[in-house]
Order: structure tokens, then C-alpha cells, then sequence
């Protein structure tokens, strides 16, 4: 395996053969062929499994509440705008307890990348129906079958505005690291929802499923296409995968922030209070 | 209360959302003040954009004031339907005017007379409604013999954009109200000018005394979700963002705000919230992640009548608790109180600092009536306002949670991107380098440390105003908004027995208050909340019960007579 700055040399806590394992090696080496440096990377996360991400790597860790991730990366990127900021969770975090900022940060679109790691199944309380979890599908919580209409987050995300939308798999490392190196690399909010085995909860969702169920989209696809894409979302088993929508980036929610409307980007606490300013409000 | 008759004047406008009666309240208030009176200046509105009757206070007067009063020398009675808190004040020596076909009825029905204004004829005969706010400032400036010429500036720069026509028509506008006010009065002003006034002073209220403070002290990250009385702060930031240099975001919910606040605040930025009770009780989860990990947030709580959406508009100090124990686990944090606009001001700057030293979340609670009152102030000082303190940088083996040396609890706080090493940030219990930990030993010793912080946060909290006599024998003890109305009534009563307490900060308690608590004094808590929130406060800090309290709750202000009368009430019922 490739040695990166962001290797991390201590134990983890996700179970062995976890989806989340191939995902932070696509991040990592990701971030590693774009020259990120770590001193200026945040990773940022809610809670749940794929959400001790931050944990695993060397970088600003940042893990706030479950479900907040987004706001949370929000803030820090607005604060300082020179960070490289990615907020990663899972199908839980992102589309449930966070299901609202998963909508409004995609509106207000600040320059970060939001990684899904999407196995279907809530991990970290032990196997209970998430958003995205199949209809029918028997959990502790749902003994008789989940009845909720799963979620179609890459549909939802374009509808609200997304400029860049893609799907990945924790079963094919280096196609996921390509999507992550242009979700980094894209101006504004990038969506990069993987879709990852649970192998303690989901038995439905394997290794084998994965493999057997998805299927990367070829060259002739155009993303650019915004109805292609939207009917593309739609479409199971196989699950398509690869980037489905990117358009022009629109303006970002940092950018046109006063403090930053003059070009200077210097970080918000390097800045001195605009105590001229206040004397003439108090002319 | 003393007879003001010859020192001052009260002017109350009673009107349906909607009129526009704003202008003119704002134009005449700003004359009054030009021409050298004290204006005090209050509003209490319904929770509609159309229609209802909504009011506000003027007095006027040649001394400061600072305080609601209750009684009502003229009356802008201008939409039918009076409330009661305006009928209950009207008295003999009230002049009302308004428009006959309007209110003349219900005005007679009360047995009183009405000056008819006519303003609806003399508005349609400039072209419309939209100018009977001129006229009824016009009416002002004529019942204090101000010149007729006296708004022409105002207008100018108003109304120059609408063109000549309009202009000369709200000029014209402003002098039938001229004339009508000064046919009333004759040749004698309603009041006589000052001697002089300090020309230092500016009129402001709650709400701009507060946001200049939080400017001051550098806040550069202002975020929100919409909530009476809470949006004013916000409004004046997203208004004046350029000048300030402030990012500032209305969010999609209170939940967005705090974690969004807390965000920026790690990575350096300068947070402050806006909110009222119910928007505050969804940030719970998020201040108790700034205790957790130490970032510096100020939330601003304006304070209404709950329980729920309770009373929208009105006001109340019902929010003491909610705040301090807002938040699961226990962490240290300030709350502040400001007691009028001055304190606004202040408060706002010691919020900010004590967050930013104490690397805590910190309330400032205000609440509706605060933020709606204005009156001429001492222009502050923003260098008065504490500089802000700036990061460390991270060398090579920071730990954002490293254990002080000197056992105050205080870490360095460095910003991520400024330095070798890593900034982290842990929700969870954490190591000293802020990865997650269920090592026992640790949890006790990292809990220590952050509430340790509280011992030297007590040693700067701001002490308690105290007006009267120090050895006095009865206290009477109150914090936020009640202290101006409170006050006024103290000094009404004229007693040399009394000890006027006024709590700027309400937690953590300051040592000079405590010790004023541990006092053999009568205590007597005035609070506009139902149940003495911050008696219970203090006797569960100190040891120390109240003997009586003296309370109200339903969504208006205490008026300085109002409490004069419920001071003497309350003495006379403990033998005082």
C-alpha cells in the first residue's frame, strides 16, 4: 500500500473487513495525488461509524454531533476559507438526523466535499433501519419490515441545486479516488455518496451484492446532461456508478461573504474589529 | 410618583400595523431629541404585519429618562379598537386625539372628549393615506412650537428620490400638522426646552447598543434563524455587514445556527447567535458541544413569554434557567444580563471576552422590551470594549486540551492552518490531543478541568450595580430590564433604608453580590417572570431565600409607578 501524509498509526474501532477501511484509503490516497496539505485539511463529521473518520487520519480531526457535520464544516470553512474541508458520514448522520442541512448546505453551497459512506443500515447503534434502507427490510427496530419510501439522496441533491453529484463503492478503491479527486478539486458543494457494505448489520448489502449489483458508468456518458442524470438516479440494482450530474459551479457561500468580497482572504481571527466602522454608526 | 407635570411630557401612538406610523415616530423622536429634550422611547406590538393596534411611548422630557411610564398626557388614538393597557391609562389630563368618524364613538363611550384630527380628509387631500404620517409628525412638532420648517431636511433626503411632487407634498403634509398642533397648544410649547443638554449623548436602543457592543468586541461570524425578539441583532449585522467585516448567514434552524457557530468559532472566528427562548432550546445539544470542546460562542437569548410560541411579540425574563441549564452534562458558562441600553453595550463585550478566555459558551440574556426601548445615552466608547485575544500557534506537539500548569483549567487555543501541528476537536470525551477516550482517570480529569474554569470565570463576573444606602436593611434585588423601571420607583419612595441591586451577569454569581446575599438585610427579588427565577437561582447558589417577591408575567414591562405602588405594597405587608 502507498504511504501517505495522512497515515495514521493507531487502532480503529470499525469492525474487521468494514466498507469504511477502503473508503479512507480512497480518500487518503485522493488526497495524497492532489498534494493536500494536512496542516490545512479539516476533515469534519457528525457521529456513527464512518463518522470516526477524522480519527483515522492525519489532519485537522474535527467530530462534532451527530447529524451536524455539514453546518459544522460550514462555519469552519467560512471562518477560513484557505482550508481544504471535507465533511464525511454515513447514510444516518448525513440523510437523517441531518437530513435538513444535507438539503440547505447543498442550497447555500459552501466549497466543501461531503462524503457519504452509505451501507443502508444505521452501524454504531447496532442495525436499525436508516434513510436509505431497502422497503421491507427487517431490523431490531423494524421487526415486521421497514415501511418508509427509501431516500434517493443523488436525486434530492440535484433537485436542490447540487453541482456536482457522483456515486462511489468501497469495492473499487481506485475509481472512488478518481470521483473524490474531482469532488476536492470542484468549486463549491460536491456530493460523493459510496455505497459500502455493513458487514455486521446488513446482510442483505455484501461485498458480493456490491460487486454483483453496481455498475460504472462508461466514457459516453455526458454528466452535464441535468435530466439525464435525475432519471439516472432512479435506477437499482445496478446501482449506476460514477459522477452523474456537474454543472458550471455556482457562486460559493463563503465567497461572496463581506470579508471576503475584496479578494483578501485573510482567516476571520486575523482580523482586527472594525472599531472605525462602529465610531460612525455612533456619529 | 412625583408630579412631572412641568418636567416632562408623554405622547402615545396607538395604530394598526401597517400605517406606517413608524416614520413618523422615528422623524419626531429624532427632532425632540435635535431640539434638545430627553426622549425615552418604547413600542409593544402584536404578532401581525396588518391590522391589530399596536403602541408606543414617548416621554419627553428636560431630565433623563429611562424608564416606562404609565400614564398618558396626549394620545395618537389613530385605529379604532384601543387596548386595554392604553384604556386603563387614559385619565382626565389626557388629550386624545384622532379621527372623529374613526374612534369618535368609542371615545365618548368612555366619557372622555376626542381633538378630532381629521388626518384621513387631510391626507386625501394631499393624495392619499400614505401622508398622514407627516401630518401627525407635523402635529408634534406643533404642540412643542418647534418650527414648521423642522422635518424639511428629513423629507429632502427621504423622499428626493420619489421626486419633486412628493417632497413638497409631505413638506406640506408636515406643516397642516404643524398648524393643527400649534392651534392647540396656543402660544405655549407643552413643555419648556432644557436648560441644556450634554451634547455627548445619542439616542439608541437595546437592540443597536448590543450589536455595536458585539462589534466592538470584533464579531465577525453572526448567524441565525428568524425569531421575535431575537432578529434585531442580526438584521443590524446583515444591514452593516460590509462596514463590520462579517459573515453572516440566517441558517435553515437554530440547530444549523449553533453548530455553524460553533464551526467558525474553532477555526478562529469571532461567533455570536441570535435567538429567543424557543429557537435557544433547539441549540441545547449545540452549546453543550461548545462545553465539551471549549470553543468560544456567544448566543444571544431575547427573552419572550413561553411556554411555546407563548406570547410572540411581548416580553418576559422567564429565560434564566433554560439557559443556565441548556445543554446535557455539566460544563461552565456566563450569563449576562444587561439592564439598559448602556449595559447592552457593555455586556456585549464582556460576552464576548469571557467566552474568548474562557474558551466557553456564553448567554447574554435580553428580552423584547430591552431591545424596543431607547433613550439618549452617554455615546459609548467601543475602546472601551476588550481587545480580542488572538490563537496561539500550533508548534510542533500542541494538544488543543493540554492540562494547565497552572490548574486554571486553560488551554491554548490555537486555530487550525496557523502553526506545525493539528488543531482537533472532539464531541466525545477526550485525550489532551482531542481523540476520543473512555479511560476513566481521564474523563474525571478532563470534566475537572473544564469546570474548574468556573472558579476564575466567578472572579470576573461583572459586580452587581448597587444604588442607595450599603447597610441597608432592605434589598431590593432584580436583573435585566427591570432595573430602569425599578429605579426610577426606588427613587420615587425616597427612602434611607433601601439597597437597590441590579445583576448585570446572573451566573457565574459575582463574589461582591454573594456577599451583599449573605447580608442580614430583608430581601425583596423583582423579576418579570412567574415563579422568581433568580431568587431560586441565588438561594441555590448561596444559601440565601428572599422574604418576598414581587413578580408579573403578562408579556408587558413594569411600568416605574406600577412598581412604586407594589414596593410599598410589599414593605407594608412585611412591616418594613
Amino acid at each position: 500500500m502507498i504511504k501517505t501524509a495522512y497515515d495514521y498509526d493507531g487502532e480503529f474501532s470499525w469492525c474487521p473487513g468494514c466498507g469504511d477501511f477502503k473508503i479512507l484509503e480512497a480518500l487518503k490516497l485522493a488526497l495524497h495525488e492532489l498534494e493536500v496539505d494536512p496542516k490545512n485539511l479539516v476533515l469534519a463529521s457528525g457521529i456513527g461509524q464512518a463518522a470516526k473518520m477524522p480519527h483515522y487520519m492525519r489532519c485537522n480531526c474535527v467530530q462534532g454531533l451527530h447529524g451536524r457535520g455539514l453546518p459544522l464544516a460550514t462555519g469552519i470553512k467560512a471562518a477560513n476559507k484557505n482550508l481544504t474541508v471535507i465533511a464525511v458520514g454515513g447514510d444516518g448522520d448525513m440523510y437523517g438526523e441531518g437530513g435538513n442541512h444535507f438539503i440547505h448546505a447543498i442550497r447555500r453551497n459552501p466549497d466543501i466535499t461531503n462524503i457519504v459512506c452509505n451501507n443502508m443500515i444505521y452501524g454504531l447503534t447496532k442495525g436499525q433501519g436508516s434513510p436509505t434502507t431497502p422497503r421491507g427490510t427487517k431490523t431490531s427496530t423494524q421487526p415486521f419490515g421497514v415501511t418508509s419510501q427509501p431516500l434517493n439522496p443523488l436525486l434530492l441533491a440535484i433537485a436542490a441545486g447540487a453541482t456536482f453529484v457522483a456515486r462511489g463503492s468501497a469495492a473499487d478503491v481506485p475509481k472512488t479516488k478518481e470521483l473524490l479527486k474531482q469532488a476536492i478539486q470542484h468549486k463549491g458543494y460536491a456530493l460523493v455518496d459510496i455505497m459500502q457494505p455493513c458487514v455486521s448489520f446488513n446482510k442483505t448489502h455484501s461485498w458480493q451484492w456490491l460487486m454483483q449489483e453496481t455498475k460504472w458508468l462508461d466514457e459516453t456518458y455526458d454528466p452535464c446532461n441535468l435530466e439525464e442524470a435525475m432519471k439516472l438516479t432512479l435506477q437499482t440494482e445496478p446501482y449506476p456508478l460514477g459522477l452523474f450530474y456537474k454543472t458550471e459551479p455556482r457562486v460559493t457561500f463563503e465567497e461572496v461573504q463581506a470579508p471576503y468580497l475584496s479578494g483578501d482572504d485573510t482567516p476571520l481571527w486575523a482580523r482586527k474589529p472594525a472599531l472605525d466602522a462602529v465610531k460612525k454608526l455612533l456619529a | 410618583m412625583s408630579d412631572h407635570t412641568h418636567t416632562e411630557v408623554t405622547i402615545t401612538f396607538s395604530a394598526a400595523a401597517g400605517l406606517g406610523l413608524q416614520t413618523a415616530e422615528d422623524l419626531a423622536r429624532s427632532f425632540l431629541s435635535e431640539a434638545g429634550y430627553y426622549v425615552f422611547s418604547s413600542r409593544e406590538y402584536m404578532s401581525r404585519v396588518r391590522g391589530g393596534n399596536n403602541s408606543t411611548q414617548f416621554r419627553i422630557s428636560t431630565k433623563p429618562v429611562r424608564a416606562l411610564a404609565e400614564h398618558i398626557d396626549w394620545l395618537f388614538a389613530l385605529s379604532p379598537g384601543l387596548h386595554s393597557n392604553i384604556t386603563e391609562n387614559i385619565s382626565s389630563r389626557t388629550k386624545i386625539l384622532g379621527d372623529a368618524d374613526v374612534i369618535g364613538e368609542e371615545i365618548s363611550k368612555m366619557g372622555f372628549e376626542l381633538i378630532d384630527l381629521a388626518l384621513a380628509n387631510k391626507a386625501a387631500e394631499l393624495g392619499g393615506a400614505y401622508y398622514s404620517s407627516m401630518i401627525v409628525a407635523g402635529v408634534i412638532a406643533g404642540l412643542f412650537m418647534l418650527s414648521d420648517e423642522t422635518a424639511d431636511t428629513f423629507i429632502l433626503q427621504k423622499f428626493a428620490a420619489k421626486g419633486t411632487e412628493t417632497v413638497e407634498n409631505n413638506k406640506r403634509a408636515f406643516r397642516i400638522g404643524h398648524q393643527f398642533g400649534a392651534d392647540i397648544v396656543g402660544k405655549n410649547a407643552v413643555l419648556p426646552l432644557p436648560q441644556q443638554k450634554n451634547a455627548s449623548e445619542i439616542f439608541l436602543d437595546g437592540d443597536t447598543a448590543l450589536a455595536l457592543g458585539a462589534a466592538s468586541a470584533g464579531c465577525n461570524y453572526v448567524t441565525t434563524y428568524p425569531m421575535s425578539p431575537g432578529t434585531g441583532l442580526f438584521t443590524f449585522f446583515a444591514k452593516h455587514a460590509r462596514e463590520l467585516g462579517a459573515v453572516v448567514e440566517q441558517a435553515e434552524d437554530e440547530i444549523s445556527v449553533i453548530n455553524m457557530a460553533v464551526g467558525a468559532a474553532y477555526a478562529g472566528a469571532r461567533a455570536i447567535t441570535t435567538t429567543s427562548d424557543g429557537g435557544f432550546v433547539l441549540m441545547s445539544e449545540g452549546i453543550s458541544l461548545a462545553g465539551i470542546t471549549e470553543t468560544p460562542v456567544v448566543i444571544h437569548l431575547a427573552q419572550r413569554p413561553g411556554p411555546a410560541t407563548g406570547l410572540a411579540t411581548r416580553t418576559e425574563q422567564a429565560g434564566i434557567e433554560v439557559a443556565l441549564h441548556a445543554g446535557h452534562g455539566e460544563f461552565p458558562k456566563a450569563l449576562f444580563s444587561p439592564i439598559n441600553v448602556e449595559s447592552c453595550f457593555k455586556c456585549a463585550g464582556a460576552a464576548v471576552h469571557t467566552a474568548q478566555k474562557f474558551q466557553t459558551p456564553v448567554i447574554i440574556l435580553t428580552d423584547q422590551y430591552l431591545l424596543d426601548t431607547g433613550y439618549d445615552v452617554e455615546r459609548p466608547d467601543p475602546a472601551a470594549i476588550p481587545e480580542p485575544l488572538q490563537p496561539v500557534k500550533a508548534e510542533k506537539g500542541y494538544k488543543r486540551y493540554a492540562f494547565p500548569n497552572d490548574g486554571n483549567g486553560i488551554s491554548p487555543f490555537a486555530v487550525p492552518g496557523y502553526g506545525d501541528e493539528f488543531v482537533n476537536f472532539d464531541s466525545h470525551e477526550h485525550t489532551e490531543d482531542a481523540h476520543i477516550t473512555e479511560d476513566r482517570a481521564l474523563r474525571t480529569k478532563m470534566n475537572d478541568k473544564r469546570l474548574g474554569k468556573l472558579v476564575s470565570m466567578r472572579k470576573e463576573s461583572l459586580p452587581p450595580i448597587t444604588l442607595g444606602n450599603p447597610d441597608a436593611e432592605i434589598m431590593l434585588v432584580c436583573w435585566g430590564s427591570v432595573f430602569e423601571p425599578l429605579r426610577e420607583a426606588f427613587e420615587a419612595l425616597g427612602r434611607k433604608d433601601i439597597l437597590l441591586i441590579g445583576c448585570e451577569q446572573v451566573y457565574p454569581l459575582a463574589e461582591d453580590f454573594v456577599k451583599l446575599m449573605r447580608s442580614d438585610a430583608k430581601k425583596i427579588f423583582v423579576e418579570g417572570n412567574a415563579t422568581g427565577q433568580f431568587a431560586r437561582l441565588v438561594r441555590a447558589e448561596t444559601g440565601v431565600g428572599c422574604d418576598a417577591k414581587i413578580l408579573k408575567y403578562n408579556g408587558f414591562q413594569y411600568s416605574a409607578e406600577e412598581l412604586r405602588v407594589r414596593v410599598e405594597k410589599t414593605l407594608k405587608d412585611l412591616g418594613l
